[in-house]
Formats: structure tokens, C-alpha cells, sequence
């Protein structure tokens, strides 16, 4: 994870300040990051809920089966929703 | 080194580089706030229409969510007209 935005060094030109390419490329890096630790938290709390009943000594067979199966189902809800959501933006500014 | 804040001293063509910029990064930031939204959506409507996890989202279930994500639209603009509303009439 070294390489998610923590080195602002490399853009920097002699005047001291970096170029818009590169602070671009970092906001991005960094948006993505936070993404994709939304995604983790929302899933894991999902995915717990629904696989695994009284927390035994450690995760067995079938629960790590409903988690790995879980997690998919979950990214692939989540693609469902992002479409559905473009797709309705798009309608509501084809009215205005 | 020179504050930020203090444009003055700019020229021409670094206050255009600032301002464009600022409008990519608006335009992020944009991206930003529909993925956030998309998180919402999908952990309330995970609710409604998930029950157990399978091998494949079956057809009901996408169903189930695209009609979650336009109803819980509907419900968020129902919710802002009638509050509107509600206040233009001076309730409390």
C-alpha cells in the first residue's frame, strides 16, 4: 500500500510545485482507495451478519463458502445499484 | 514561499492552470459523491432484497434492487416536496 499517494516528492518540478498531471493522479489514487474501504466495511458487516451464527473457536468450511459466495453477491449487488442509479440520473436530467 | 490564498502575484497562465485545476478535481470530487450514494443504496437495499447468498443474483433479485433504488429515490424527493411544503406553511 507504499504506493497510494504518500510520495509527493516524484511530481515536484524545481520550482517546488508538482504538475497538475500528477496531483490529479493522486486525488484519484486517493479517491479510489477510500472506495474501495467503504466497500470492504459495508461487506464485511454484510457478509458477518448473514454467514456466521454463534462466533465459534474459528471460521469453519461452510462459513468461509457463504462469505467467498457472500462477497460476490454483494460486489455484483453493488454493480446492480450503480447502474440503476446512472440510469435514473440520466432520465431525471433528460427532463430538465 | 508564496501563500496560496494570495493570487496576485500569479500570472495569467498559473491562474488558469489553478482553475482548471480546481474544475478537474470538482469533477472528482462529483464521481466521488455518486460512488458514496451507490454505497447507500446498496447497503439499504442489500436489506430489502438479499435473503440468502447464492451462487448467482438471480433475476428477481436484481429486480428487487433496481426497483429499491428507484423507489428510495421517490421516497427522498416525496420527502423533500411535502417538508418544503410544510415549512413555506409555517409548520413546525
Amino acid at each position: 500500500m507504499d504506493s497510494f499517494g504518500s510520495d509527493f516528492s516524484s511530481g515536484a518540478a524545481e520550482s517546488g510545485k508538482m504538475d497538475p498531471g500528477t496531483i490529479m493522479e493522486q486525488v484519484k489514487v486517493q479517491i479510489a482507495v477510500a472506495n474501495a474501504q467503504e466497500l470492504l466495511q459495508r461487506m464485511t458487516d454484510k457478509c458477518f451478519k448473514k454467514c456466521v451464527g454463534k462466533p465459534g473457536g474459528s471460521l469453519d468450511n461452510s462459513e468461509q463458502k457463504c462469505i467467498a459466495m457472500c462477497m460476490d453477491r454483494y460486489m455484483d449487488a453493488w454493480n446492480t445499484v450503480s447502474r440503476a442509479y446512472n440510469s435514473r440520473l440520466q432520465r431525471e436530467r433528460a427532463r430538465i | 514561499m508564496s501563500d496560496f490564498n494570495d493570487f496576485s502575484s500569479a500570472s495569467v497562465s498559473e491562474k488558469a492552470e489553478a482553475s482548471e485545476l480546481q474544475r478537474m478535481i470538482a469533477v472528482e470530487q462529483q464521481k466521488a459523491q455518486f460512488q458514496a450514494q451507490v454505497h447507500n443504496f446498496t447497503d439499504v437495499c442489500w436489506e430489502k432484497c438479499v435473503d440468502k447468498p447464492s451462487s448467482k443474483l438471480d433475476s428477481r433479485t436484481e429486480g428487487c434492487l433496481v426497483s429499491c433504488v428507484e423507489r428510495f429515490i421517490d421516497t427522498t424527493l416525496t420527502i423533500t416536496n411535502r417538508f418544503t411544503q410544510m415549512v413555506q406553511k409555517g409548520a413546525h
